[in-house]
Order: structure tokens, then C-alpha cells, then sequence
């Protein structure tokens, strides 16, 4: 009887957890249509800017900016980490700092010296727990990412990327993330954020308009000067904004794997419960039955 | 008769969009007003003020707050894009008129930095309707 109490008990606790993850589970699938809302907001801002900038760099060929250049004399490169704050993701973390990883071993061969920055909880006591040098370390935003959160990012990489190596700057940014595909597929990203790269752009109705012939007030050194920078920034919501997503679809895809464990272990556990509540009645009726069958023979006699 | 397609946006949110037959937004050299048929322009916003918008279908004027941003004009369209933005609609003045205090009183090393919060708290003011 003690293995059926037992058993009784496992049920109880894994239902309660069951319980548990479902919720979770439900929670991530509301968090997700609001993460996606926030980026299709984002968006009007970010393509505007884009064009914007375009525009003013196709009509002013040869226009120099400092976040523009190259720097070849700095053998620093920043590395932005964007992890979560929070677990309960399945491989989410794992896949951005292996790829991270990844991106620091192979710039270390190229012989230049990686400086990991960290955005987000996990990420940050990865890297403390190996006792890893991180130039700066942000937290506290990653379920939902403010514009201010970028340009806080935004201001202190430009910052850096504006000084020498000697000065503790960097070289060249890049940056790892999470982009949301779809609600079944997320995709670590790496790209390089600066120094910046224009693009010509040919895809859609947008690429193929000709760029109006700006005027610009009151310069266009003065228009790039604001337009750079609100740009990088505007490039880091939006990876914020992606990674933010991506992180509750993962929530919602292990919260509902470790749902579907759990009911099934649920089913496991019941199938032994009622074997071992049978076999404990079986053996009760076979031993009232002898019992009886031995009165019977003595009664008789 | 031909009207201008709007759009003022954040980086968070579209605020307002929509036709209009007039945007006065203000640039570091002095206010600018649009109608349609107003030639390519790619401006900088003053920091702190206030951009109007008045609507083709002969609605209220709408008026915002401004932090840090710019404007572009091209066939017709204006976008406003700036960092921060609030409808005057939105704005609770007395919430605006302690940010002005706040602003007022504060002695930092940051001389800059001081005109640019009272700038805005003062540019919310007029958002809102109220003489600051």
C-alpha cells in the first residue's frame, strides 16, 4: 500500500507543476503579440529614419562622419550581448552566448582583442561566473525595452567607438541577438553596427523610388550629425525589440514542452498507480480466499 | 485640393497620422510652416517645441511636444520624427508645470542640459495650451 501513497503523492506534485508551466505557458503567448505590437510600432520610425538617412548620404557622396569611418589603428571590438533578464527559456541564452563565443574566439584568430558588452541578466552571470572581463553591463529591460534603454546603449558605444584603443575604445561594434522569424523559428544574429555600412537598397517599392533632392536646414553636416546617431539607437530598439520577442517565444516553447512532459509522466504515473492498487486488491481476495478455503478444511473435519 | 500626408512618430509609436493643410514645426533657425507643394527639405527640430498640424478636414489644430528629433518633406509628405513626442491632448498641465519648476530650480554643472529641460517643459506647456 505504501508504493501506492506514494505514487499518489508524484501525481500530485507533477499536476501542480503542470499547473504551473501552463500558466507560464499562457503568459509568454500574451507577451508575444504584445512584443510583436511593439516592434510593428517601432517600425514607421525606423523606416523613415532609414530613408532619411539615404537620401542624404546618395545626394552628399564623400560626406565624412567620425561614426562612419573606419579604424583600423584600433584593434578593440566591442561585442553586444543581448541575453534576457530571466530563465525559463529553454536554449534561448545558451544560443546567443555560444554564438557570441563564437564571434569572440574568431576575432581573437583575426588578432584583434574582443570587449564583451552585456545586455540582461543570464548573460552577465555567465560571464562573471567565468570570471570574465565585460567592459559595461545593462539589465533590468529586457522583457520590455524602452527607447531610452537603446539610446542609454546607443550613446555609450558611439562614446567608445569615437575613442582610441588607448583611451579604452573600440574599433568596430557587433552585436549578437535574437531575430524573431516567426512564432516557431528565432535566429541568432550577428552584425556589425559600426562602423556604419550604407546599403544600397533595391528591395521593395521603397528602393526602387528615386530619393527626393533634400534642401537641408540648416546643414547637412548638422542633419547627419543628428541623423547618425538617432540611427544607431534606432538599430538597437529594434534588436532589443527582436530579442524581446524572441525570448517569449521561447519561454512559450519550454513552458509548453515541460506542459507536455509533465501530462505525460502524469499518464505514466496513474498506469502505476492503478497496477500497484490491483495487485495490492488481488492479493487481499487470494488471501481471503485461502483464508477461507483453510477454515473451511478444518471447520469440515 | 491637394493635402499633406503626416505622420509624427516616436521610436515607441506612430503618434498621429493623417491628411492636414498646414504643419508649422521649428527648426534651430526659426519656425517653418508647410503647405503642399513645399520643395524637398530635411530639418532639424529645435529641441523643445512644439509642431502644429491642422487637419484637411478642418478639425481642431493638433499640437505636440517635441524633444530631439528632425522633419522631412518630399512629395507632399511630411514625417516628424522625434525621440520624444507628446500630443497636447495627452499632456497633464500641472504635471508639465512642475517639470518647468523642476527645471527652474535646478543648478547643475550642466548649463546645456538645464535649457534644454526647461525648453521642453515649456514647449509641453504650449502643447497643452497653456501660456508658459
Amino acid at each position: 500500500m505504501a508504493q501506492v501513497r506514494e505514487l499518489r503523492q508524484q501525481i500530485k506534485s507533477v499536476k501542480s507543476t503542470a499547473k504551473i508551466t501552463r500558466a507560464q505557458e499562457m503568459i509568454a503567448t500574451s507577451r508575444i503579440v504584445k512584443a510583436q505590437q511593439a516592434v510593428a510600432a517601432s517600425k514607421p520610425y525606423a523606416d523613415q529614419i532609414t530613408q532619411a538617412l539615404s537620401a542624404l548620404v546618395s545626394h552628399h557622396v564623400g560626406i565624412a562622419h567620425p561614426l562612419l569611418q573606419e579604424q583600423p589603428a584600433d584593434t578593440r571590438s566591442a561585442v553586444l550581448i543581448i541575453t534576457s533578464d530571466r530563465g525559463f527559456c529553454g536554449a534561448y541564452n545558451a544560443n546567443v552566448i555560444r554564438e557570441a563565443e563564437s564571434l569572440i574566439k574568431a576575432l581573437r584568430e583575426q588578432g584583434r582583442d574582443p570587449v564583451p558588452y552585456v545586455v540582461g541578466n543570464k548573460g552577465i552571470t555567465w560571464y562573471r561566473f567565468r570570471d570574465r572581463e565585460v567592459e559595461q553591463t545593462w539589465n533590468g529591460f529586457s522583457d520590455r525595452p524602452a527607447f531610452a534603454d537603446a539610446e542609454t546603449i546607443g550613446r555609450r558605444l558611439a562614446a567608445d567607438f569615437l575613442k582610441t584603443d588607448a583611451e579604452g575604445g573600440v574599433g568596430e561594434i557587433h552585436v549578437v541577438y535574437t531575430e524573431f522569424v516567426s512564432m516557431l523559428t528565432q535566429q541568432v544574429q550577428v552584425r556589425r553596427l559600426m562602423p556604419l555600412e550604407i546599403e544600397e537598397r533595391t528591395e521593395g517599392d521603397g528602393g526602387s523610388r528615386a530619393l527626393p533632392a533634400y534642401e537641408f536646414e540648416p546643414s547637412a553636416e548638422a542633419a547627419l550629425d543628428l541623423l547618425l546617431p538617432n540611427y544607431v539607437e534606432s538599430r538597437i530598439f529594434h534588436m532589443l525589440l527582436q530579442s524581446a520577442a524572441s525570448f517569449q517565444a521561447s519561454v512559450r516553447r519550454a513552458m509548453k514542452s515541460a506542459t507536455d512532459n509533465a501530462n505525460e509522466l502524469l499518464g505514466v504515473y496513474t498506469r502505476q498507480m492503478n497496477q500497484a492498487r490491483q495487485a495490492a486488491i488481488t492479493q487481499e481476495i487470494s488471501e481471503i480466499v485461502g483464508g477461507a478455503d483453510a477454515l473451511a478444511d478444518s471447520g469440515g473435519e | 485640393m491637394a493635402t499633406l500626408k503626416v505622420g509624427l512618430v516616436s521610436p515607441e509609436r506612430e503618434i498621429w497620422s493623417g491628411e492636414a493643410k498646414m504643419v508649422v514645426a521649428q527648426t534651430i533657425e526659426g519656425q517653418l510652416g508647410i503647405l503642399p507643394g513645399h520643395a524637398p527639405v530635411l530639418g532639424v527640430l529645435l529641441d523643445g517645441s512644439v509642431v502644429k498640424i491642422e487637419p484637411a478636414d478642418g478639425g481642431e489644430a493638433i499640437s505636440a511636444m517635441v524633444g530631439s528629433g528632425f522633419f522631412s518633406i518630399a512629395a507632399d509628405e511630411v514625417s516628424v520624427l522625434a525621440e520624444q513626442a507628446e500630443l497636447g491632448t495627452e499632456i497633464d498641465v500641472s504635471e508639465a508645470r512642475q517639470r518647468l519648476q523642476d527645471a527652474l530650480s535646478e543648478s547643475g554643472d550642466n548649463p546645456e542640459e538645464i535649457a534644454t529641460a526647461e525648453r521642453r517643459a515649456r514647449a509641453r506647456l504650449r502643447a497643452a495650451g497653456v501660456d508658459a
